[in-house]
C-alpha cells in the first residue's frame, strides 16, 4: 500500500486581480509515494508543485479530490489527529530564509519541535538530540546555535529546516524544491543527506523541483507537472533517458550542463497571456508544443499507461490501452 | 587587439560595519572586451554582488578601499555622482540582484520606461520610445499589452524579460546581468539567457557582465570566465578552458559537484564542499580556499601567485609553481 | 526589522526629520502637562478675581469671563486631553488588534462573523453612537469619557490588523510553526505579533490623535466630562460666550492651538515612522 495517496485532487483559486479569473492551479492529480522511496515532482515555475505541496501538508484544502496518508483521508483527521499527521509527515520550504522567523533565534524553533514531539525528553536529552540533529545535516552546532537567520547563510538555513523536521523522526518528508536557492556545492549535500536517510532508515520524500538532473540523480519515480496536469510519470532512469512526452523533453534540453552547450534556440512558441492555458479545453501544453495538432487544442489527452510509465499526450493515442 | 570596454585593476571594496570591515571585495582585477559575454561565478556571499553594484553605485556601508575600474580609459571611482548618473543605462547598465522585486510596483511598464526615458534620452518623443519599447517586447515574445500592465501581474518569467527590455532600451555598452535567472525554471532560464545572447547580436548590447552562482548556465553564454572566492579571483579563462581543465582546487570541486548528464546517488554518490567560506570580517591569510582546499600545505599561509597558463587562463595558487 | 537590534531601529527612526520634529514637539507638550501645576498658581476652576483680563505677567494667557486662569486651564485641559488619547487609544489599539489577529489568524466563520460586527461599527458614524451612549450617562468624568471613545473606535485598527495577519499567516515560519506543533495562541503571539509590532505602535499613536479629536467633538457639543475641564470644553465655553466677538481672543486661540499643535505632531511621528518602517516609501 502507498504511504501517501492523491486522487483526482484538484485546487482552483479564485484571484480578484484577473478580473475574478478563475485558476485551476491543480487538476485531477492522482500519484503516489510508498514507503522508502524518493519521489520527485518536476515542473516549472506555476505549474502548482507548492500547491500540491501544501494540500498535503493541509495548509491549502482541495477544490476536490482525497488525499490520503496510511489509508486514512488527511482532510479528515481531527484534533489530536492532525498531531498524529504532523507527527509522521513533515515539509520543509523552498526559501530557507522565510522558513525562520526573523526575530527569533533559529534554534527556538527546534526547541519548540522537540518539546511538543517529544515532550518526555529532560532538559539534558533535549540538548543532546537538538545537537545531534544539527550534526546530522552536516553542520556544527557552535556555528548556528545562538544566531539570528539573518547571521547564517542560506545553506545553513536549510540544513536546520532539515533539522527541525528530523527531530519529528517523520516517516515522510514533502520537501519544496529544497535546494533551488543553494548553491551548487551545497546543494548536492543537501540532496545527500535525503538520500542517505532514505537508504539507512527507510524515509520517503516528496522532492520537489524544476532542475530534471537533480531529480534524476537522487530520486526512485519522477513525476512531471504542466499547469496542474501531471504530464508523464514513471521510474526516474527511463523518463530520463527516454522521455516520453514534448514537455519533459524541454525539460531534458533546457537543463544547462558542463559537457555540452545549448545548440540552436530552444525552439518554443510565444507564450504571450500566461492565463489563456488554462481556458483552453485540449492539452495546456499545446500552445508551447512544437508537436501540437489541431485535437491537442481540442481535447484532453487521454493518460496512457506503459508498464510502470505513463504519460498523458496524443502523439500515443494510437499506441497502448486508454485508461 | 580586442578593444577594452572595462578594466577592473586591484579593486577593494569593503563594507564598513560596527568598527570593522567586511572585505567582500578584496582585490579583484580582470578586464571585459567589447563584444563578449564575460562569466563571474562563485558561492554565495563570495562578493560578486558587491563587486558589481560597486561599478554604478557605491552604496554606505560600502567603501571603496583601493583599486580602480576604468570604464573606457576613465576611473569610475574618481567621477562625480553627476557623470555616473549620464553613464548609468548608455554607457554601463546593471541589471540588480532581486530586480524583479524591484521593479516599481504601484507603475505600470510604460510608466517605468517612460520615467527612464525622461532622465536618460530627454531628446526622444514619447512616441519614439514607445515604438522602441513595444518593438523590444516582441523581439522577447511579449506583446505590447505588457506595456499597459503592473509588475504583479506578470509571472516571473515574463517580468524577468521585460526587466531585460527596460535596462537594454537605451542601448548599454555594458549590461551587467547579476543573477537575472536564479529565480526561474531551467525552461525559463534558457529563454532569457538566449535573449541575451541574442540582443548582444544584434549590437543592443556591446558587451556582458553575467554574474551567477549557476556555473552551468553562465557556461552555456559565457565567453570568458571568472570564479570568485571569498572576495578574490582564484580562476580566470576562457570558458571552455576553465570547465573542461580546471586548475583552482575550488574550481575543480565546484564543477565536480554539478552532476553531470545521467549520473545517480545509486551509481555515483558526489559530494559537495566540506565546510563552510570564512568569515569575511577576518579571512584567513594567504589563499582564503586553503582551509578547506585538499591540498593545502604551508605555503598556502602566503599570498598564492598568479599562474599564466597561456591563452589568456590564469589561476592563483601555490599548487601551480611546485 | 530586527527586534535583535530595537536601538538599531530606534537609531534609524530618529534619523527621520518628521520623527524628531514630531517627537520633540510632543515631548515639550508632555513636559508641559506634567509640570503645569508647577507653572501656575491657579486652580483651573477657580474665580480669580478679575474677568475678561488680557495676557499680562500674572495670568500669561489673561482670564476669561468668569475670571478663570486660561493658561492654567489650558495646562489642566491638555492632561486631561492626553489622559483621554492614552486610554482610549490604548483600550481601541487593544481589541482592534485582538479582534484582527483572531478574525485574521482564525478565518472562517470566526472571521465572518468579527468582521460582520467590525463592518456595522464602522459604518455607524462614532460621533453619532459616542453621543447616544454619553447622553444616557447623566454622571461623566475623563475615564468614563475615554472608555466610551475607546469601545467605538476600534473598528478600523482590527480591519487593518486582519488585513497584516491573513498575509502573515501564510509565510513560511509560520507553516513551519504549525508544523511543529505549535497552538494558534501562541502563533498569534510568538510568530506574528512581533512581526507587527511597528506596525501596531503605528497604529496606536493614530488611535491616540483619533480619541483626542473625537474627545474634543464630544466636549464641543456639551457631552464632554460633567466635571473638570478639557480643551475641548474650554473651546465650547469659549465659543458659547461669544469669545472672539468680544475680544477675548485668549480664551479661544490657545486651546485649540494646543489641540492642533498635539494632534500635528502625532501625525508627523506616524507618517515619519511609517516612512522609517516602510522602505518602499523611503525613497533611495
Ligand atoms: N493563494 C493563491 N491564490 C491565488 N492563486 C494562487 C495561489 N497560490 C498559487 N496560485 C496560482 O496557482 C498556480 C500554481 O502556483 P504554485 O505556487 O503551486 O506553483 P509552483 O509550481 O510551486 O511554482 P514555483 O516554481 O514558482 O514555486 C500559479 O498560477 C499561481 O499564480
Ligand atoms: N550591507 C552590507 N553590510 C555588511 N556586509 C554586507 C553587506 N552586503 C553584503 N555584505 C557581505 O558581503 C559579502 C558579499 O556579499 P555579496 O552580496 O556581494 O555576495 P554575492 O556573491 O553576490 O552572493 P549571492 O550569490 O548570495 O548574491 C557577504 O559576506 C555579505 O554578507
Ligand atoms: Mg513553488
Ligand atoms: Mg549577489
Amino acid at each position: 500500500m502507498a504511504l501517501l495517496r492523491l486522487e483526482d485532487v484538484t485546487k482552483v483559486f479564485r484571484t480578484g486581480l484577473f478580473g475574478g479569473q478563475e485558476i485551476r492551479a491543480v487538476e485531477d492529480v492522482t500519484m503516489e509515494v510508498k514507503e522508502g522511496e524518493i519521489v520527485s515532482l518536476v515542473g516549472e515555475s506555476g505549474s502548482g508543485k507548492t500547491t500540491i505541496a501544501r494540500m498535503i501538508l493541509r495548509f491549502y484544502r482541495p477544490t476536490k479530490g482525497r488525499i490520503y496518508y496510511k489509508g486514512r483521508d488527511v482532510w479528515r483527521l481531527r484534533g489530536d489527529e492532525v498531531k498524529w499527521y504532523y507527527s509522521e509527515v513533515q515539509g520543509i520550504f523552498q526559501d530557507p530564509y522565510s522558513s525562520f522567523n526573523p526575530i527569533h533565534r533559529v534554534e527556538r524553533i527546534l526547541y519548540k519541535t522537540l518539546h511538543h514531539f517529544h515532550p518526555s525528553l529532560g532538559g539534558r536529552g533535549v540538548e543532546e538530540r537538538i545537537r545531534e540533529a544539527i550534526e546530522r545535516v552536516g553542520l556544527h552546532p557552535g556555528d548556528v546555535l545562538g544566531k539570528y537567520p539573518h547571521q547564517l547563510s542560506g545553506g545553513q538555513l536549510q540544513r536546520l529546516s532539515i533539522a527541525r523536521a528530523l527531530l519529528v523522526e517523520p516517516s515522510l518528508i514533502i520537501a519544496d524544491e529544497p535546494v533551488s536557492m543553494l548553491d551548487a556545492s551545497t546543494r548536492i549535500d543537501v540532496l545527500n543527506i535525503f538520500a542517505d536517510l532514505r537508504d539507512k532508515e527507510g524515509l520517503s520524500v516528496l522532492m520537489i523541483g524544476h532542475d530534471i538532473l537533480l531529480a534524476n540523480y537522487v530520486s526512485d519515480r519522477v513525476v512531471v507537472l504542466y499547469k496542474g496536469n501531471i504530464v508523464e510519470e514513471g521510474p526516474a532512469k527511463p523518463v530520463f533517458v527516454n522521455p516520453l512526452h514534448p514537455y519533459t523533453g524541454m525539460l531534458l534540453e533546457s537543463i544547462p550542463r558542463l559537457d555540452k552547450k545549448w545548440e540552436k534556440r530552444l525552439e518554443e512558441k510565444a507564450e504571450e497571456e500566461e492565463y489563456t492555458a488554462y481556458r483552453l479545453k485540449g492539452c495546456r501544453f499545446a500552445p508551447r508544443c512544437p508537436a501540437a495538432r489541431k485535437i491537442c487544442f481540442e481535447a484532453k489527452p487521454p493518460t496512457l499507461k506503459l508498464e510502470e510509465r505513463s504519460v498523458a499526450c496524443w502523439i500515443y493515442s494510437d499506441y497502448g490501452e486508454k485508461s | 587587439m580586442r578593444e577594452e570596454v572595462l578594466r577592473v585593476d586591484g579593486l577593494k571594496v569593503w563594507y564598513s560595519v560596527g568598527g570593522s570591515y567586511v572585505k567582500a571585495v578584496d582585490g579583484v582585477s580582470f578586464t571585459v572586451y567589447r563584444g563578449e559575454v564575460f562569466g563571474i561565478a562563485g558561492e554565495s556571499g563570495c562578493g560578486k554582488s558587491t563587486l558589481v553594484s560597486s561599478l554604478v553605485l557605491l552604496k554606505p556601508p560600502m567603501r571603496h578601499m583601493g583599486g580602480r575600474a576604468l570604464f573606457h580609459g576613465k576611473d569610475l571611482f574618481s567621477m562625480s555622482g553627476e557623470e555616473l548618473r549620464k553613464i548609468r543605462y548608455k554607457g554601463i547598465s546593471i541589471i540588480p540582484q532581486f530586480a524583479l522585486d524591484a521593479l516599481s510596483p504601484t507603475k505600470r511598464i510604460r510608466d517605468i520606461i517612460l520615467d527612464l526615458a525622461a532622465v536618460h534620452e530627454p531628446n526622444l518623443t514619447k512616441r519614439e520610445v514607445l515604438e522602441r519599447a513595444e518593438e523590444r517586447l516582441r523581439l522577447v515574445s511579449l506583446s505590447p499589452k505588457v506595456l499597459d500592465m503592473y509588475p504583479v501581474e506578470l509571472s516571473g518569467g515574463m517580468r524577468q524579460r521585460a526587466v531585460l527590455v527596460v535596462s537594454t532600451l537605451f542601448n548599454p555598452e555594458l549590461l551587467i546581468a547579476d543573477e537575472v535567472t536564479s529565480a526561474l525554471d531551467v525552461t525559463t532560464q534558457r529563454v532569457v539567457l538566449e535573449l541575451l545572447l541574442e540582443f548582444l547580436k544584434a549590437g543592443i548590447i556591446g558587451s556582458i557582465v553575467a554574474v551567477t552562482h549557476d556555473i552551468a548556465s553562465l557556461y552555456q553564454i559565457a565567453d570568458r570566465m571568472m570564479i570568485m572566492y571569498a572576495g578574490k579571483v582564484v580562476e580566470i579563462g576562457p570558458a571552455e578552458e576553465l570547465v573542461k581543465r580546471p586548475r583552482h582546487p575550488y574550481t575543480q570541486a565546484l564543477i565536480s559537484s554539478i552532476p553531470s548528464l545521467g549520473v545517480t546517488y545509486k551509481e555515483k554518490r558526489l559530494s559537495g564542499l566540506k565546510g563552510s567560506p570564512p568569515n569575511l570580517r577576518d579571512p584567513p591569510p594567504g589563499c582564503r580556499f586553503a582551509p578547506r582546499c585538499p591540498y593545502a600545505f604551508e605555503r598556502c599561509g602566503e599570498e598564492p601567485p598568479a599562474v599564466e597558463l597561456g591563452g589568456g587562463h590564469v589561476f592563483y595558487c601555490w599548487l601551480g609553481v611546485r | 526589522m530586527k527586534l535583535g537590534s530595537i536601538t538599531e531601529t530606534l537609531r534609524l527612526a530618529f534619523r527621520n526629520g518628521k520623527v524628531k520634529a514630531g517627537t520633540a514637539v510632543l515631548f515639550f507638550l508632555l513636559l508641559l502637562a506634567a509640570a503645569g501645576p508647577v507653572l501656575t498658581p491657579y486652580q483651573p476652576l477657580k474665580y480669580t478675581g478679575e474677568p475678561s483680563l488680557p495676557p499680562s505677567p500674572r495670568h500669561p494667557l489673561g482670564t476669561n469671563m468668569f475670571g478663570y486662569d486660561v493658561f492654567s486651564q489650558t495646562v489642566y485641559g491638555l492632561r486631561s486631553s492626553i489622559l483621554v488619547g492614552f486610554l482610549g487609544g490604548a483600550i481601541a489599539t487593544l481589541i482592534g488588534v485582538l479582534i484582527g489577529f483572531v478574525a485574521g489568524y482564525k478565518g472562517g466563520l470566526v472571521d465572518e462573523g468579527l468582521m460582520v460586527l467590525t463592518n456595522i461599527l464602522l459604518v455607524i458614524p462614532t460621533l453619532a453612537l459616542l453621543i447616544v451612549i454619553a447622553a444616557y450617562l447623566p454622571y461623566r468624568g475623563i475615564v468614563v469619557e475615554s472608555v466610551i471613545i475607546g469601545l467605538t473606535s476600534w473598528p478600523w485598527t482590527a480591519r487593518a490588523v486582519r488585513a497584516q495577519t491573513l498575509a502573515l499567516r501564510q509565510r513560511d515560519f509560520v507553516l513551519v510553526a504549525r508544523m511543529s506543533g505549535e497552538s494558534p495562541l501562541a502563533i498569534i503571539l510568538g510568530e506574528i505579533a512581533p512581526n507587527m509590532l511597528s506596525y501596531i505602535f503605528m497604529v496606536f499613536i493614530l488611535q491616540f490623535g483619533g480619541a483626542i479629536l473625537n474627545a474634543v467633538g464630544l466636549d464641543f457639543i456639551g457631552l464632554g466630562p460633567t466635571r473638570g475641564v478639557s480643551l475641548g470644553i474650554i473651546l465650547q465655553q469659549a465659543v458659547l460666550w461669544n469669545a472672539i466677538q468680544l475680544g477675548l481672543w485668549w480664551w479661544a486661540i490657545p486651546p485649540g492651538l494646543v489641540i492642533a499643535l498635539l494632534l500635528t505632531s502625532l501625525y508627523m511621528v506616524n507618517t515619519g515612522l511609517d516612512e522609517v518602517f516602510n522602505p518602499r516609501l523611503r525613497g533611495d
